[in-house]
C-alpha cells in the first residue's frame, strides 16, 4: 500500500513538473529562472510533503494501533501475564487480522483481531485521503507562488545540496552502523566471556557452550587457535603471492616486450575480477586433491582440506592485486633513476634489484599489506576447511579454520540473537575489522607516500 | 707456483656472472607469468571439464496414459498423477512381474510426478489421451548411462544391482534412452534431485539483488563523489568522507553480512533470504567502488571546462550537471562495471543473511526467499551427490558468462559515451 502511494505521489510530482514548466513559459526573459526550474520546484513542493506524510504514517500506524488494541482489551486480562504475554497476545491478534485461523483463542482476542483488521482498513482509507489532500493543497499553494519574480533555480539548487549531503552521509552512516553493530554485540559477548580469555584462550568449541547445563564462557570461546589458523593461511597465501607477484611485475615493467605486456596485463586484470566462489570451487575440485596426491606420493599424510591448499588458492586469488600494485609502484619510479643506473653500466637485473626495488619499496609494501588484508578477510576459499575443530597447529598439511569461516558457520544456524554463538561471531567480526582496518590504514599511508615522492 | 689469471679474464668471468643474473631474473619473471596464467587456465579447464556432465541429461521416453478416471477434466489439479506415473513406468516392462514395478519406477526421477502434472495442467486436452514424455533419469541411472558405473564391481559396492542394470540396458536397447541438452539447468528451480535441479531461482534472485544494488549504490555513490569533488573544497567533512570511503573499500565483505544481519534483518525486521536485503547489503559493499571511480573521473575533467561554464554565468549545478558529469560518464561507467562484477560474484555476506537457503520456487517478488548464483554454487558444490558437483561447475560457467555479458554491455555504453565527447 505505501509502495503504490509513493509511486502515485511521484507520478503526481512528474505532472506538477510539466504544469510548472508550462506555467513559467510565458514569463519569457523577464523571469529570474528558466521554466525548467519552476517545474522542478513545483514538483519538489508536491513530492516532499506527500512522501513525508506517507512515511510518517507507515511508521506510526502499527505502534499506535497496538496501543489502542491493548487499551481496548478488558482490564486485567493482559496485565496479569506481563510484557512477554502482551507480545504474545499482540502476535495472536495480528495473525487473526491477517486472516490466519488460530485454534483455542479467547473470544476477547478474536474480537480484537476483527477490530484490528477493521482499523487497518480505516487507516488505509484515511492515509489515502490525507495524502491526496496534502498533494492537492501543496500543489495549489505552490502554484500561486510560480511568478516571474520567483528565484526558482536557487531554491532547487538548495534542495539538491541537501540531497547530496544526505547521500554522502550514507557512507558515514555505514561505518557508524558497522561499528555500533559490532561493538554492541561484542560488549554483550564480553559479559559472558572475559576478553582476555577470548583473545588468548586456546580452546575453541562454540557448540559446547550451547548446552543448557553448562555455563557459557567456561573456556569454549578461546579464539587464539582461530587466529593462528587465519595467520597460517594468510602466511601461505603471502608466500605464494608476494614472490610471484613481484616477479610478474618486474618482468612486465622491465623485461617484457610491449606485445607481451599488451595481453598479459589485461589477462591478470580479468583474473582479479573472477568471483572468489570460482576459486573456491577450483580449490575443492582440483587443487586440494592434487596436493593430497602429491603428498601421498611423497609418503605424507595430507588432509583433504589442508591449510596448504587453502593458502595456495588464496595466494593465487590475491596474486593479481600484488602484481598490479607492484607494477604501479615500479612504473612510478622516475625514469632518470633507471637511465642513470643503466648509463653507469649496470645490467637490467642490477638496476631492478639495487635501484628500482628500493625506490619503489613503500608502494610495494603498501600493496603487500592490502593483499594481506584481503587474504585475512577472504571467506569463500577458506570455507573449504569449514566445520572443523580449531587447534593451534602450524602444520600446513593438516586442516585449519579461520576467523571468516567461524563467523560464517556460527551464523549459519538460525540461533536467537542473544545466543553466545551469535555474539561470538560479532566479536570475531570486530577483531577482523580492527586488524584489516589497521592494515589498510598503514597500506594507504605507504601507497600515498610513494605516489607523493613520485610527484615531487 | 700458479699465477693469477690476467685481469681481463677475471673481468670476463665477472661480466658473465652479472649477465647470468640478468638472464635468470628474466627467465624467472617469464616463468612466473606463465605459471600464474597457466594455473588460472588449468582451474578454468578443470571447471569446464567438471561441468560437461551437467550440460546434457539422460532421459527415458515413457508413454503415460492420462486416464480420465484418475485425472478429471473438471479439476485436473486434484488428479492422481502418482498412479499414472507408476502405471507408465510399469508399462515400460510389460512382461515383468508386478512386484518389479517399483524398481522400474526408480529409473525415473522422483520429480516425474510433478513434471507430468505441470504438463497436463498446461495442456488439459491431454486428458484421456496418451502422452509420450522424455523424463529425466534418476541420478544413479544417469551415471550408468554415462559409463560412470563399474559393472564389474561387486553388487554390494554399487548403488544399482545387476537386475537394475539389466533393466536399464533393456530400455536402452528399446531406444527409449536418450541424451539431450539440459535446458532444465537454466529454467528449473532448485531441487533435492540433481537431475531436475536448475538455476532459474538463483538467476532471478541474482538479477533482483543486482538491480536493487545498482538502484541504490549508483545514485548515492555518484552524489557522494559530486559533493566531495565539486562542492566541498577540502574542508573537514570531505576529508572525513574520503578517508571513510577508502577504508570502507577495504573492509572484508563478510563484515557487510554482519551489518546486514544486525541492521536490516534484526533491527528493521526485513525478511531473511530475500533479494531485497541482499541487494541492500551488496549496495553498501559496492558503494565505495562507485564513489572512488566517480571521483577519479570527475577529477580528470579539465578545470578549463568548469571555468568556461562559470565565465558565461552558469551556476555550479549547471556546470556540474550539464558539462562535467557528461564528460565524466565513461569513467563513471567503469565504476559501474566494477560494482556489477563485485556484486554479482560475492557470496560471503549473502551467507550471513540466509541467501544459501534451500528454495525450490522461483521468487516473484523482492521479499520472497531466494538464492543467488554464487550462494547456489556453494550449496551445490557441498552436496555429496555427483550430479550436483557438475551442476555447480556449470553454474560457475553461467556466472562467468553473465559477468562477461554485463561487462560487455558496460564497455559498449562507455564506448558510445566516449564517442559523444
Amino acid at each position: 500500500m505505501p509502495g503504490s502511494l509513493i509511486l502515485s505521489t511521484l507520478l503526481f510530482a512528474a505532472a506538477a513538473f510539466f504544469l510548472g514548466r508550462a506555467a513559467a513559459r510565458p514569463f519569457g526573459t523577464g523571469a529570474r529562472s528558466r521554466p525548467v526550474y519552476h517545474g522542478a520546484l513545483l514538483a519538489l513542493w508536491v513530492a516532499l510533503p506527500g512522501l513525508a506524510v506517507t512515511v510518517a504514517w507507515a511508521l506510526a500506524q502499527p505502534a499506535l494501533l497496538d496501543r489502542l488494541l491493548l487499551a481496548g482489551l478488558p482490564a486485567g486480562s493482559v496485565d496479569a501475564i506481563g510484557t512477554g504475554g502482551r507480545a504474545l497476545v499482540l502476535a495472536q491478534i495480528h495473525a487473526l487480522a491477517e486472516g490466519r485461523a488460530l485454534p483455542h483463542l479467547d473470544a476477547v482476542i478474536v474480537e480484537a483481531g476483527a477490530r484490528l483488521s477493521r482499523w487497518r482498513e480505516i487507516g488505509r482509507l484515511a492515509l489515502f485521503a490525507t495524502v491526496a489532500a496534502t498533494l492537492l493543497v501543496s500543489f495549489l499553494v505552490a502554484r500561486t507562488r510560480i511568478t516571474p519574480r520567483l528565484h526558482a533555480r536557487a531554491a532547487v539548487e538548495r534542495a539538491l545540496t541537501v540531497g547530496l549531503v544526505v547521500c554522502a552521509s550514507v557512507a558515514l552512516l555505514t561505518t557508524v552502523a558497522l561499528l555500533v553493530a559490532l561493538l554492541r554485540e561484542t560488549v554483550e559477548f564480553f559479559r559472558l566471556v572475559p576478553p582476555a580469555e577470548f583473545l588468548f584462550g586456546t580452546n575453541w568449541d562454540p557448540q559446547v557452550a550451547f548446552r543448557s547445563d553448562q555455563i557459557a564462557g567456561t573456556g569454549a570461546f578461546g579464539a587464539a587457535s582461530v587466529f593462528a589458523g587465519t595467520l597460517l593461511v594468510a602466511a601461505i597465501a603471502m608466500a605464494v603471492a608476494v614472490p610471484l607477484g613481484l616477479l610478474i611485475a618486474i618482468h612486465l615493467v622491465e623485461y617484457a616486450r610491449p606485445g607481451t605486456r599488451a595481453w598479459a596485463k589485461p589477462a591478470l586484470e580479468i583474473l582479479a575480477g573472477v568471483p572468489t566462489v570460482a576459486y573456491f570451487f577450483a580449490a575443492l575440485l582440483a587443487v586440494a586433491p592434487a596436493i593430497q596426491h602429491a603428498g601421498r606420493a611423497l609418503g605424507l599424510v595430507v588432509s583433504p582440506n589442508s591449510a596448504l591448499a587453502v593458502g595456495l588458492v588464496t595466494g593465487i586469488m590475491i596474486l593479481p592485486l600484488v602484481s598490479s600494485l607492484a607494477d604501479d609502484a615500479l612504473r612510478a619510479v622516475p625514469q632518470d633513476l633507471r637511465q642513470a643506473s643503466l648509463a653507469v653500466g649496470a645490467t637490467r637485473a642490477e638496476t631492478v634489484l639495487h635501484v628500482l626495488l628500493p625506490a619503489a619499496m613503500p608502494g610495494i609494501l603498501g600493496g603487500v599489506l592490502l593483499a594481506l588484508s584481503r587474504a585475512v578477510g577472504e571467506t569463500m576459499i577458506v570455507l573449504m576447511a569449514a566445520g572443523l575443530v580449531a587447534t593451534i597447529s602450524l602444520d600446513p598439511l593438516g586442516t585449519t579454520t579461520t576467523v571468516t569461516v567461524q563467523i560464517a558457520t556460527l551464523l549459519a544456524v538460525d540461533a536467537p540473537f542473544d545466543d553466545p554463538r551469535t555474539l561470538a561471531a560479532y566479536a570475531l567480526g570486530l577483531t577482523l575489522f580492527v586488524v584489516t582496518f589497521g592494515l589498510n590504514l598503514l597500506a594507504l599511508r605507504l601507497v600515498r607516500r610513494a605516489s607523493r615522492t613520485d610527484a615531487s | 707456483m700458479t699465477s693469477l689469471p690476467p685481469p681481463d679474464v677475471r673481468r670476463d668471468a665477472r661480466r658473465r656472472r652479472r649477465r647470468a643474473v640478468d638472464v635468470w631474473l628474466r627467465r624467472l619473471g617469464a616463468g612466473a607469468v606463465v605459471f600464474a596464467l597457466g594455473l588460472a587456465g588449468l582451474m578454468l579447464t578443470a571447471i569446464i571439464v567438471a561441468s560437461l556432465p551437467a550440460l546434457t541429461q539422460t532421459t527415458v521416453r515413457v508413454d503415460f496414459e492420462i486416464d480420465p478416471t484418475l485425472v478429471s477434466a473438471t479439476d485436473p489439479a486434484a488428479g492422481d498423477f502418482r498412479a499414472i506415473v507408476a502405471r507408465g513406468a510399469a508399462a515400460l516392462f510389460p512382461d515383468a512381474p508386478p512386484a518389479e514395478a517399483s524398481a522400474a519406477q526408480r529409473i525415473l526421477t522422483p520429480a516425474a510426478t510433478r513434471i507430468l502434472r505441470q504438463e497436463v495442467l498446461r495442456n488439459p486436452d491431454l486428458i484421456g489421451r496418451r502422452l509420450a514424455l522424455a523424463v529425466p533419469a534418476a541420478g544413479p541411472y544417469d551415471q550408468l548411462a554415462r559409463d560412470h558405473v563399474d559393472r564389474q564391481a561387486p553388487e554390494t559396492r554399487r548403488q544399482l544391482d545387476d537386475a537394475d542394470i539389466a533393466r536399464f540396458d533393456r530400455l536402452t536397447a528399446d531406444g527409449r534412452v536418450a541424451r539431450s541438452l539440459n535446458f532444465g539447468l537454466l529454467f528449473n528451480g532448485d531441487s533435492r534431485f540433481p537431475e531436475v535441479a536448475g538455476l532459474a531461482g538463483a538467476i532471478t534472485g541474482s538479477a533482483m539483488a543486482l538491480a536493487i544494488c545498482l538502484a541504490i549504490c549508483l545514485p548515492i555513490g555518484i552524489a557522494t563523489a559530486i559533493l566531495m569533488v565539486e562542492f566541498a573544497p577540502r574542508n573537514r567533512l570531505t576529508v572525513v568522507i574520503e578517508a571513510n570511503v577508502n577504508n570502507l573499500a577495504a573492509v572484508p565483505p563478510i563484515l557487510y553480512g554482519l551489518l546486514g544481519l544486525a541492521v536490516f534483518i534484526t533491527c528493521f525486521g526485513l525478511p531473511r533470504s530475500s533479494p531485497l536485503v541482499a541487494g541492500m547489503v551488496l549496495a553498501l559493499m559496492t558503494l565505495p567502488t562507485v564513489v572512488i571511480a566517480t571521483s577519479l573521473a570527475l577529477r580528470r575533467v579539465p578545470m578549463a571546462i568548469r571555468e568556461a561554464g562559470f565565465a558565461v554565468g552558469a551556476s555550479r549545478y549547471q556546470v556540474v550537471l550539464h558539462h562535467v558529469l557528461p564528460l565524466a560518464l565513461p569513467g563513471i561507467l567503469t565504476g559501474a562495471i566494477a560494482a556489477i562484477s563485485q556484486a554479482l560474484g560475492e557470496a560471503a555476506p549473502l551467507l550471513l543473511i540466509g541467501m544459501n537457503a534451500f528454495v525450490t520456487s522461483v521468487p516473484h517478488g523482492v521479499t520472497e526467499a531466494a538464492t543467488t548464483l554464487p550462494t547456489q554454487i556453494l550449496l551445490w558444490s557441498e552436496s555429496p551427490q555427483p550430479g550436483f558437483v557438475a551442476r555447480a561447475a556449470a553454474a560457475i560457467l553461467v556466472l562467468l558468462a553473465s559477468l562477461v555479458a554485463l561487462n560487455g554491455i558496460a564497455v559498449l555504453l562507455r564506448h558510445r559515451a566516449e564517442r559523444r565527447r
